[in-house]
């Protein structure tokens, strides 16, 4: 039941969303932009293959997860305008089901930017990317990770006028370990290695995907109180 | 049995004390209004009663569901009107509605959208964006969404604010219909005259605590009524 409600509260979203595109459009241009300017950034090195690998998973990243944070300031804070998150709080179902409808949103639109920004990134610094499945993986459980973190803390800050400044400095230093697993990850798996090289990585990643699934289901309940 | 009990409610923020002592009882069908200043405490105590605020001490019963232990049963048995009207602007009336319902659990739900709809007076642009509707409209809908699910009680926040004469009238109108059916329905409210209109009883709400109670019949005028308010309220 549960699971029936999210899928309906992120339905609501998705096509509130996708008759607007006022998220996901912001979302798409601002992660392009973020590789097309680091490319220029980059332009005299793009030949060195060596330097570019060291690099431009960073800049891949840091593109998804400031687009992503543009999506997530506005999840919760979209429901505040007619009182919608009241609305919401009102329905008889578990609250949870409002951070898991909220996160399966989130991450649809942050999965269909990132398909965007992805062909572009690989045309720009020029790369042949034989892994993939493997990418895909990293992608998937870091975006979860980073979703699970933010939709939590976006609940948590959307009652606060300062939302969208206070909603990046807290959400940073817990994302510390995603962002260190997931880059590095990528970089490994753009220089060609397999699977058997990144298990540390994607190790760490289902542990902190797992582990703030959880504490978001126990505190959610709290977070979300008047 | 009561259909909501309050006994000996506290509730504060901190070291803010915005309820004290409220004890309320409200049968079926009744309707009762609660009048008092800005800060009296009217919001928090509809939002305890909804299942919005945890109250901080006291007993609050609502159907027979109490608001701390079975809240999922609370919220079914009740419907909201707040001056917020809790609508998606980007969603037409109807998807709305089916949007409610479907977090309602509702069966045949769009026989029943259909019947909201028709109520309000809104059938005509159930496929218009919901921000394409004036103030009044929206606020139409919102009693439709509402009494979607069959509530046995509607709380009423202030639901007059921002509505002109016509569509106030509609609401009373509609209030008054759903009277016919015994839901039982609490307002809070600044507008002396409105909200006597509609109650048959009344209660004044002053710095957390309920400082007078009336029953509708006994009260001879507007004018007394807004005297012992202006005295209990203002001291004057």
């Amino acid at each position: 039941m549960i699971v029936n409600h999210a899928l309906h509260i992120a339905y609501k979203d998705l096509k509130t969303e996708f008759r607007t595109k006022q998220m996901l459009n912001s979302m798409i241009i601002f992660s392009l932009l973020v590789i097309i300017i680091f490319s220029f950034s980059f332009a005299d090195f793009l030949t060195d293959q060596d330097l570019i690998t060291m690099v431009a998973p960073g800049i891949l990243w840091i593109s998804f997860l400031f687009a992503g944070m543009l999506g997530l300031s506005r999840s919760f804070a979209g429901e505040k305008e007619e009182g919608c998150l009241d609305g919401l709080k009102l329905c008889p179902c578990e609250r949870t089901s409002l951070f898991q409808g909220k996160v399966v949103s989130s991450t649809v639109l942050m999965f269909i930017m990132e398909l965007f920004t992805i062909p572009l990134f690989i045309i720009l610094f020029d790369y042949t990317i034989t892994g993939i499945p493997l990418l895909v993986l990293v992608i998937l459980l870091g975006t979860l990770g980073f979703m699970f973190v933010g939709t939590l803390l976006s609940a948590l800050t959307v009652n606060t006028r300062t939302r969208e400044i206070l909603l990046p400095v807290l959400i940073f230093p817990v994302l510390i370990p995603v962002i260190i697993s997931s880059v590095t990850a990528t970089s490994k798996i753009l220089t060609g290695v397999g699977f058997a090289n990144i298990t540390e990585e994607i190790q760490i990643l289902v542990i902190y995907d797992i582990i703030f699934f959880i504490v978001a289901q126990l505190v959610f309940e709290y977070v979300i109180e008047d | 049995m009561a259909l909501i009990s309050i006994e000996e409610l506290y509730k504060s923020f901190g070291n803010f004390r915005v309820l004290q002592d409220i004890n309320l009882e409200v049968e079926k069908g009744d309707f009762v209004t609660i009048f008092g200043p800005n800060g009296a405490g009217k919001t928090t105590l509809i939002k305890i009663l909804a299942t919005l605020v945890s109250p901080t001490r006291g007993s609050v019963v609502v159907n027979g569901f109490d608001v701390r232990e079975k809240p999922i049963d609370v919220r079914r048995s009740i419907g909201v009107i707040s001056h917020d009207t809790y609508l998606y602007h980007e969603l037409t009336a109807v998807e709305n509605l089916r949007f409610y319902g479907q977090m309602y659990e509702i069966d045949h739900i769009e026989e029943r959208i259909r019947d909201v709809i028709s109520r309000v007076g809104l059938a005509h642009r159930g496929n218009h964006r919901v921000g394409t509707f004036s103030r009044g409209m929206k606020q139409r809908l919102s009693i439709a969404r509402a009494i979607l699910h069959n509530p046995v009680i509607l709380l009423l926040d202030e639901p007059y604010t921002g509505l002109d004469q016509h569509a106030s009238a509609i609401f009373d109108k509609i209030m008054q219909q759903l009277g016919t059916e015994h839901i039982t329905r609490i307002m809070i409210s600044h507008d002396i005259e409105r909200g006597l209109k509609l109650c048959n009883r009344a209660f004044i709400l002053n710095n957390g605590s309920f400082v007078n109670e009336a029953m509708r019949d006994k009260i001879s005028s507007i004018e007394e009524y807004r005297g012992v308010y202006e005295h209990l309220v203002t001291g004057e």
